[in-house]
């Protein structure tokens, strides 16, 4: 379906280039950049309906009604937000320096964008199908840090510094673990183009196949993205807000955004992963007919939903906790299921299919 | 000794397996799709107020129209956050009236005192809590605004000293 869509905007350029009367290799960078904007646009209403859903959760569980007031069920909510944050005053503190303070939450804020240019929505509907697919995304993810040091050190301001810190620290780890759990998938798929590691899940999603680790993997991509019950790096009760105390207005509606859109990114990574991306549940009647990028949107939601309701059942990690968790645990834990599948592949002369 | 180590590898297998994350999200699930919400939709709906629920003050009159308080002080006597001034004069007919009976509201600390000092049940308090003002001036009640609170809740005001009365 989206790809029928893809098209239809690349041959109504081609048709105003005709118009117009203006060189045919222009067509496909035209056309690239009203998808890409397309793509922004749609993640920005996503991330904003992804905070309504969040507020409604947290609601539900705890009784009460979320909001309600703005429009239906409270639907307009997210954009009755945006646009007080963009209409808030930026602050800046005395001894910022201004420059890196602003420069921060703009590279949190493309780092987020940055890794949707790989992701595959449906068959063949992906801005790059880079061999090197999960490279990039980690490469990219890993940007991310750089963002947040930069604003914790940028702010002169102690908690701003602390929650720096402790992100950096976080993330480097969880890092490891993180790559060696996909290089588990790498395994069996022989491709490190994400397409081909959705096409490999046809028949048994990585899921059920790599059990423990997908479920670690899905901790991992928890800690990641800064969420409950990892969120250390902006713990309200111990460092205010942590790397974005200073901020306000909108460049504090990027970091929002930014944090919002990785959490997107992270499921629909996951989603890739392990719950085989676009593909049905089972390749069914009833289910196959469904347009695969609904799957793909189903599953991502799916995900988001267990993050959210995460949130509201755990409390916060302590700082050495998290560490523990991340070094002790689960790096020991992936490498000994790496090298469990590495021996069991060998053993039964495992070779990847490749499609 | 053998208990404990027992225990230590029940918890291990507990947080190995994520059996509590697992039983939290199934609790929530459950508050979240078969628990009823209890937010009151405040501006519209409101909770039940107890008749003794102190709120803003008022100023009562008999069935006649004769202004209860006889000026006896009681109630500035036992304000504890002396907020209740009042000025009492003789009156045509040779009874005791006050003059002008002024509150500072943003003084008040709604305990109720004043309500329980006085002897002919003149000052009371109404459950009205939504008397926020923009200046603060608006907050030092005079003896006029105070008896128009009263001829507004007085229906009120019956029937909560009857209520009261077996206390009293």
């Amino acid at each position: 379906m989206l790809l029928y869509l893809s098209n239809m905007i690349q041959e109504f350029i081609a048709w105003l280039f005709s118009l117009a009367g203006l060189p045919e290799a222009g067509v496909p960078y035209v056309s690239v950049f009203i998808k890409a904007i397309i793509i922004i646009v749609v993640i920005m209403m996503c991330v904003a309906y992804l905070t309504w859903l969040e507020r409604k959760i947290h609601g539900l569980v705890a009784r009460r009604k979320g909001p309600n007031v703005v429009g239906p069920i409270g639907l307009l909510q997210p954009i009755f937000d945006g646009v007080k944050l963009l209409l808030k005053e930026m602050i800046f503190p005395a001894n910022a320096n201004k420059f890196i303070f602003v420069l921060a939450p703009v590279i949190t804020f493309l780092v987020a964008l940055l890794g949707w240019v790989i992701i595959p929505v449906e068959k063949g509907v992906v801005f790059a199908d880079l061999n090197v697919g999960v490279l990039y995304l980690l490469a990219v993810s890993s940007l991310a840090v750089y963002g947040i040091i930069m604003a914790g050190w940028a702010s002169n301001s102690q908690y701003s510094f602390l929650g720096a810190i402790r992100s950096s620290s976080q993330m480097i780890s969880y890092e490891i673990a993180m790559g060696v759990v996909i290089v588990c998938v790498v395994l069996l798929t022989g491709s490190l183009n994400m397409t081909k590691i959705v096409l490999a899940q046809q028949d048994l999603w990585f899921f059920i196949k790599l059990f423990p680790i997908a479920i670690l993997f899905f901790i991992i991509i928890v800690a990641e993205t800064n969420r409950h019950p990892f969120d250390l790096p902006e713990a309200e009760a111990d460092i205010v807000a942590g790397y974005h105390t200073e901020y306000s207005g909108f460049i504090f509606a990027l970091f929002f955004l930014a944090e919002y859109a990785n959490m997107i990114l992270m499921s629909s990574f996951f989603t890739i992963l392990f719950l085989g991306g676009w593909l049905p549940l089972f390749d069914i009647a009833p289910l196959n007919l469904i347009p695969s990028f609904f799957w793909f949107v189903l599953k991502v939601i799916v995900c988001l939903w267990l993050m959210i309701q995460l949130r509201s059942i755990l409390p916060r990690y302590r700082y050495d906790q998290l560490m523990r968790l991340g070094w002790k645990v689960f790096i020991p834990l992936s490498l000994l299921f790496f090298v469990f599948l590495a021996v069991l592949l060998r053993a039964i002369n495992y070779i990847p299919a490749v499609y | 000794m053998e208990n404990n180590r027992m225990q230590r590898i029940v918890d291990f297998l507990k947080s190995l397996l994520l059996i509590d994350i697992f039983k939290g999200i199934i609790l929530t699930s459950k508050y979240m799709l078969f628990k009823k919400s209890v937010t009151i939709n405040y501006p519209y709906e409101k909770s039940m107020v107890s008749y003794r629920f102190k709120g803003e003050h008022a100023l009562r009159r008999y069935e006649n129209g004769e202004e209860r308080c006889i000026a006896c002080k009681l109630c500035e006597a036992i304000c504890p956050a002396q907020a209740i001034t009042i000025m009492a004069e003789k009156r045509f007919d040779g009874s005791r009236r006050t003059i002008s009976y002024d509150i500072d509201m943003s003084k008040c600390i709604y305990c109720g005192l004043c309500e329980e000092a006085c002897p002919v049940d003149a000052i009371v308090e109404t459950p009205n809590v939504e008397f926020s003002t923009e200046t603060r001036e608006e907050l030092y009640y005079t003896k006029e605004k105070l008896l128009s609170n009263g001829e507004r809740w007085e229906n009120y005001l019956k029937q909560k000293m009857q209520e009261l009365a077996v206390y009293k």
